[in-house]
């Protein structure tokens, strides 16, 4: 019996299970931090008010608990970073005095100095026509007044970098110009002209944005904080004023749909701990994208040619022996080579070709979004090898020898009949490839990538792709922010926020993938 | 096996339409199929018996040059179709291809609907006028006896058929672009009784209009369809003769040994 027992392999069989619901576990564990981490960030925390028993109050969020020496103790957020340099304090829960939530306690995102908790004591609009009345609503009423004007500078800082944008251009042209010799040419003294006309502009624009910022900044809000120290905040620098303590859900959830908002569609602010991520998330599309359209019809071809046409041999075997392996080498080798090869080889080259004139100043000789989807592109092109391979080796082989019989070429046989097949394996070879893609950061970050670059690598600006622009990504964005920012423990939430947004994009884009896949598998099953 | 009596064993043909001459051929150094030297009878159908691994298919495979596909194989000797030497080097394989149809073992239709399966020999030959493509399906797929059962489903997959109907399908695929000879190799070996049934009348009902060559494991078959029968064994072509003859009086022991089943 007991040998039976050994001999039917149950325990193999347990052991199998147990194996696989592990690995599940494992992963949905990770899910499950990431989500619950990263899905609460926005929700507005209420604002607590801890008066000590040594006569000191402190107002913030609280972030987490945890006992120390037997003792518990809250981490709180106390914000403020302006006036105490922290933003962070440990509160041992026995030397409290008193708690409580007081309605009237705010929290102001500013795009300096990280957020203001405090309470609204007086306003100063010398500027603003707002009716008189109850302090809070009057504050609101101003802040949204604010927004004809800040919209107005929105547009002159917009005008300021396209001027700029054409500056830079007319400067290289008038380099180019003088590289190849001319001296006071017509051309040349009327691109000097243009210059200056557009000096002229520039410099308007700023004097009209220092005038309106100036005018702005006399707004002024007066808050007191936890302890009645005063600060007067100027209204312009304020994001964001709400009071979580008297907010109903529907408010809560109003904030937190519009920081998503602004998480999706908006710019970093505060060395990115803040603000949104819509840079990151471009870069980040943009790069994969730009990879599959170099990585795909090469891996494919490439794949073709090893299967259909290669005479199987020694050499073939070493060459599919050579594919394989590197699929298994690390990413930062790849990153090493993208900067050796195509950024200082082929990217210099081109400088010295095309753009000498701007020497020493690199255009293509420096990290750029080619360069590191290129880089991306042959670190999963083996992938997209194997898989082709593969799916062209599992049709089986009557229906070449049909299609053959029935008079069809080589070519006729793999368009018509072997790539339609083949497709879902493809896909999915391509699916895999992406996914890896999206998630690499090493090579990137030798090859392009910038904590914050001042431009997309696609714009209004002619000709549109800068594929020559430093970019930003979001697997680079968890790694700057969560490790080389200056304020480490404020940028937490954001770490998470930026995780699950890139888990997201992967699982959206790899998703999309598997049903085009599915519909092409449906179409092309054979069943026999 | 010696070669005695080869005028009494192989038969001569009338009016041949493949003539093969000496015709060998080795898999690199081992030889499979020595000096076949016989002919095939134009709109006719011949069967190729013999136990398995004497060479059959293999022979059949020299007809169309699929074993053009196989490295290291080599042929010589030659075989004439319609008095031109296929291994000639002015043939062109593909045109050969369109000559010799072929239908396989298994039934293997391309994951497309049936028209589109029906009309591919047509497509990939540069065919795209509607009504002719049409016209084309309706008539090979009478000619397979399919297209009372597909009529109304043209454009499903071809993969939604049974087995039976699969294979008249390959059938009709190979009808579609006119060949004038069929090679066959074990059609009905896949199938049960009904749809081999199906195939069998099939096979008589093309009989005088096509020159068909099957290969077949099956004795019985063989003698209800075909007007010729070659008996392979090992490689060489022991008798070859009207199936009436060859089944009935053998002129080779070894014919006879295999037909009533004492070895093979």
């Amino acid at each position: 019996m007991k040998n039976k027992f050994w001999q039917n392999g149950e325990p193999f069989v347990w052991g199998t299970g147990a194996a696989l619901t592990l690995i599940l576990l494992l992963t949905f564990y990770l899910l499950f931090i990431i989500f619950k981490n990263g899905i609460a960030v926005y929700w507005p925390c209420p604002l607590v008010l801890f008066d000590m028993e040594d006569g000191s109050s402190y107002l913030g969020e609280v972030v987490k608990d945890n006992e120390y020496d037997n003792k518990l103790r809250h981490q709180v957020k106390i914000a403020n970073r302006d006036l105490y340099s922290l933003d962070f304090k440990w509160i041992d829960a026995s030397a409290i005095s008193q708690k409580s939530t007081p309605k009237d306690a705010t929290v102001l995102e500013r795009d300096e100095y990280g957020n203001f908790h405090g309470f609204l004591s007086s306003l100063n609009l010398p500027n603003l026509s707002v009716k008189d009345g109850v302090l809070w609503p009057r504050f609101t009423a101003a802040l949204a007044a604010l927004a004809p004007d800040t919209a107005k500078i929105e547009d002159i800082q917009d005008e300021l970098k396209r001027l700029n944008y054409r500056l830079e251009r007319l400067d290289l042209k008038i380099a180019k110009r003088t590289y190849d010799g001319e001296v006071g040419t017509p051309v040349l003294l009327d691109l000097m002209k243009k210059k200056e006309s557009l000096h002229h502009d520039f410099d308007l624009l700023v004097a009209r944005l220092a005038s309106l910022e100036a005018k702005l900044l006399k707004n002024t809000a007066l808050f007191k904080d936890a302890t009645g120290q005063e600060q007067v905040i100027p209204l312009a620098s304020i994001v964001r004023a709400y009071r979580p303590n008297d907010m109903s859900v529907f408010a809560k959830a109003f904030i937190y749909l519009d920081k998503v908002w602004e998480l999706f569609f908006a710019e970093p602010r505060e060395s990115n701990t803040e603000g949104g991520l819509f840079p990151a998330i471009f870069g980040t599309i943009i790069l994969i994208f730009i990879m599959s359209i170099l990585s795909f019809p090469l891996g494919v071809l490439a794949g073709i040619y090893l299967r259909e046409y290669a005479k199987e041999g020694f050499l073939v075997r070493l060459v599919r022996i050579a594919v394989n392996n590197l699929a298994g080498i690390p990413s930062i080798v790849y990153g090493i080579f993208g900067l050796a090869f195509f950024v200082y080889g082929i990217g210099s080259s081109i400088d010295q070709l095309f753009f000498p004139q701007y020497l020493p100043a690199p255009t293509f000789g420096t990290g750029g979004i080619l360069w590191a989807s290129l880089t991306l592109g042959l670190l999963t092109v083996p992938v997209v090898i194997v898989a082709t391979e593969e799916a062209l080796g599992a049709i089986p082989s009557g229906l070449r020898e049909s299609s053959f019989a029935l008079g069809s070429t080589k070519f006729q046989t793999l368009t018509r009949i072997l790539l339609p097949m083949a497709s879902p394996g493809i896909m999915t070879g391509f699916i895999l490839a992406m996914a890896r893609a999206a998630g690499e950061v090493a090579p990137l970050m030798i090859t392009g990538v910038v904590k914050l670059a001042p431009s997309l690598p696609l714009d209004a600006n002619f000709p549109f792709f800068h594929l020559d622009r430093k970019f930003m990504h979001l697997g680079f964005h968890i790694y700057d922010i969560g490790f080389q920012s200056p304020n480490v423990e404020a940028a937490k939430p954001m770490v998470f926020v930026t995780t699950l947004l890139l888990l997201g994009i992967v699982i959206l884009m790899t998703s999309s993938a598997i049903v085009l896949r599915n519909k092409m598998k449906k179409k092309f099953a054979v069943t026999h | 096996m010696t070669m005695n009596d080869p005028e009494q064993a192989i038969v001569a043909i009338d009016d041949p339409i493949v003539q093969m001459e000496d015709l060998c051929l080795y898999y690199g150094q081992a030889q499979a199929l020595f000096d076949l030297t016989f002919d095939i009878p134009r709109h006719q159908v011949t069967a190729l018996i013999g136990p398995s691994g004497c060479g059959k298919s293999t022979f059949i495979r020299c007809i169309n040059r699929m074993n053009d596909l196989i490295d290291g194989l080599s042929t010589t000797g030659s075989i004439n179709l319609d008095g031109v030497n296929i291994f000639d080097r002015a043939v062109d394989v593909i045109d050969l291809r369109r000559r010799v149809g072929m239908v396989f073992q298994k039934s293997n239709p391309f994951p497309k609907s049936i028209y589109e399966n029906v009309i591919f020999g047509m497509r990939i030959g540069g065919v795209s006028e509607k009504p002719i493509l049409d016209e084309t399906v309706e008539k090979s797929l009478r000619r397979a006896a399919l297209w009372d059962e597909v009529k109304d489903r043209l454009h499903d997959s071809a993969m939604g058929l049974s087995g039976g109907q699969m294979q008249r399908l390959c059938i009709a695929r190979a009808i579609a672009v006119s060949p004038e000879v069929i090679l066959m190799d074990e059609p009905c070996s896949a199938l049960d009784p009904r749809s081999t049934a199906h195939i069998e009348d099939l096979i008589r009902d093309l009989n005088g209009e096509y020159t068909i060559i099957i290969v077949t494991h099956n004795m019985q078959q063989a003698s209800r369809i075909s007007d010729y029968t070659a008996f392979l064994y090992e490689g060489e072509l022991i008798e070859f003769g009207h199936t009436k003859k060859v089944f009935t009086v053998p002129v080779k022991k070894a014919t006879e040994d295999y037909i009533t089943g004492r070895f093979g």
